[in-house]
């Protein structure tokens, strides 16, 4: 999930500020200021170098390259790119880290994917108060190319 | 023990530098064996979920290890979080300090008893005199009885410029260190200012003995040292 190109993704630039709920049924590019909450049942999200998001996020997949601070919850990936600065708890299948994100919070790996209908809803309550078991399959960073887990690579 | 830490230091900083340790570059990554991480280890092949919670800089790899033996982890980087430059404030003899307890109000928010493991790494080392005894304090409420701690110290010969690195852990005794530096991006000031008051990079502040380190944690039951040969000690300790 590299930066997207025109067209790619829905787009919401660096000056643009937007306060309260955000949902959508297309891959969205955020590079400027979320607070509230943000769903995108299916569909990706990428926070921008540029991104400030306040927000819990319910996507398919997510990459961060800006500032997030609320839970993310990706069915099936998240990615910490380097300049990235997350503080909240990351519900997921598969995470990457980069050397050099910041991080601050919980790392739960599921087994499964959230069913859609779940993923939707949007996370109201911390999760720190209710440790879900957390499964193997993990896979994390700048390693190489895990078969069994279906890990990917990221390059720092 | 602030005293007796300061007054070790300016014997430490006496120390010729041909003994220091010089820092890899940034990119390199090196590897050394670990007897205390060994140790963990046994822990860390439970079966059970275990609660892990570690307090060095963000590791992909520990993410990555932990979370493969199905154990939760929690990471807090709180060498980082201590550079916030809201934390700056006087003493009663006017000397510049850090606000322990906004710190602690900022940071290390989980209930009691909560984590099975902590990797402490050299943060004690590193981390500001202010902070110390606190942190370790909270530390100790955070681990359930029973839970183990594990803690790097340099020793005097190591050289008031030792780096601070990054640990990944590659497997059940093996340790990768990468060098690292503060960021300068993390927190912002009120007023959204940037402040760029935080130095590039760590540095060493203070050097702890066996009997200062015996002190640190003695309200945990139990203390191991392991010698190591690059001039660091490494100290298991159990809540």
């Amino acid at each position: 999930m590299d930066t997207p190109r025109t067209g790619e993704f829905a787009h919401i630039g660096k000056s643009v500020v937007i306060k309260g709920e955000l949902s959508g049924s297309e891959d969205l590019y955020v590079d400027g200021v979320v607070e509230g909450t943000i769903e995108l049942q299916g569909n990706n999200l990428v926070i921008g170098p540029n991104g400030q998001v306040r927000a819990n996020v319910n996507a398919k997949g997510v990459t961060v390259q800006g500032k997030i601070e609320g839970n993310i919850r990706a069915v099936e990936r998240a990615e910490l790119r380097k300049s990235a600065v997350a503080i909240g708890d990351i519900f997921t299948q598969r995470i990457a880290v980069e050397d050099g994100a910041f991080f601050k919070g919980k790392v739960d790996i599921q087994r499964e994917a959230a069913k859609p209908t779940q993923a939707a809803k949007p996370e109201t309550q911390p999760e720190r108060k209710n440790p879900a078991p957390v499964a193997s399959g993990a896979a994390v960073g700048t390693g190489s190319t895990n078969p069994s887990s279906g890990t990917s690579v990221l390059k720092s | 023990m602030s005293s007796a830490a300061h007054s070790f230091m300016k014997l430490f900083r006496g120390s010729g530098e041909s003994q220091g340790v010089k820092p890899a570059p940034a990119a390199q990554r090196l590897t050394r064996r670990s007897s205390g991480l060994g140790e963990l280890a046994r822990m860390l092949q439970s079966e059970e979920p275990l609660c892990v919670l570690d307090i060095g800089s963000t590791s992909a790899g520990n993410i990555r290890y932990l979370t493969e033996r199905g154990h939760k982890i929690y990471s807090e980087d709180l060498l980082e979080a201590s550079t916030d430059p809201d934390l700056l404030i006087k003493n009663d003899q006017g000397q510049r300090t850090l606000d322990d307890k906004k710190f602690l109000t900022e940071n290390l928010l989980f209930p009691g008893g909560q984590f099975d493991i902590v990797f402490c790494w050299n943060l004690a080392d590193y981390l500001d005199e202010s902070l110390v005894k606190p942190v370790v304090a909270k530390l100790w409420t955070t681990m359930k009885p029973g839970g183990m701690l594990l803690a790097f110290f340099h020793t005097r010969e190591a050289g008031p410029d030792a780096p601070c690195y990054r640990y990944h852990i590659v497997n059940q005794d093996t340790l990768e260190m990468q060098h690292i530096e503060a960021r300068r991006d993390v927190r912002k000031g009120p007023t959204g200012a940037v402040h760029s008051s935080i130095e590039k990079s760590f540095r060493l502040q203070r050097v702890f003995n066996n009997r200062h380190i015996e002190n640190l944690f003695r309200d945990f039951s139990s203390i191991k040292f392991f010698l190591t040969r690059d001039n660091v000690r490494e100290v298991l300790v159990v809540r």
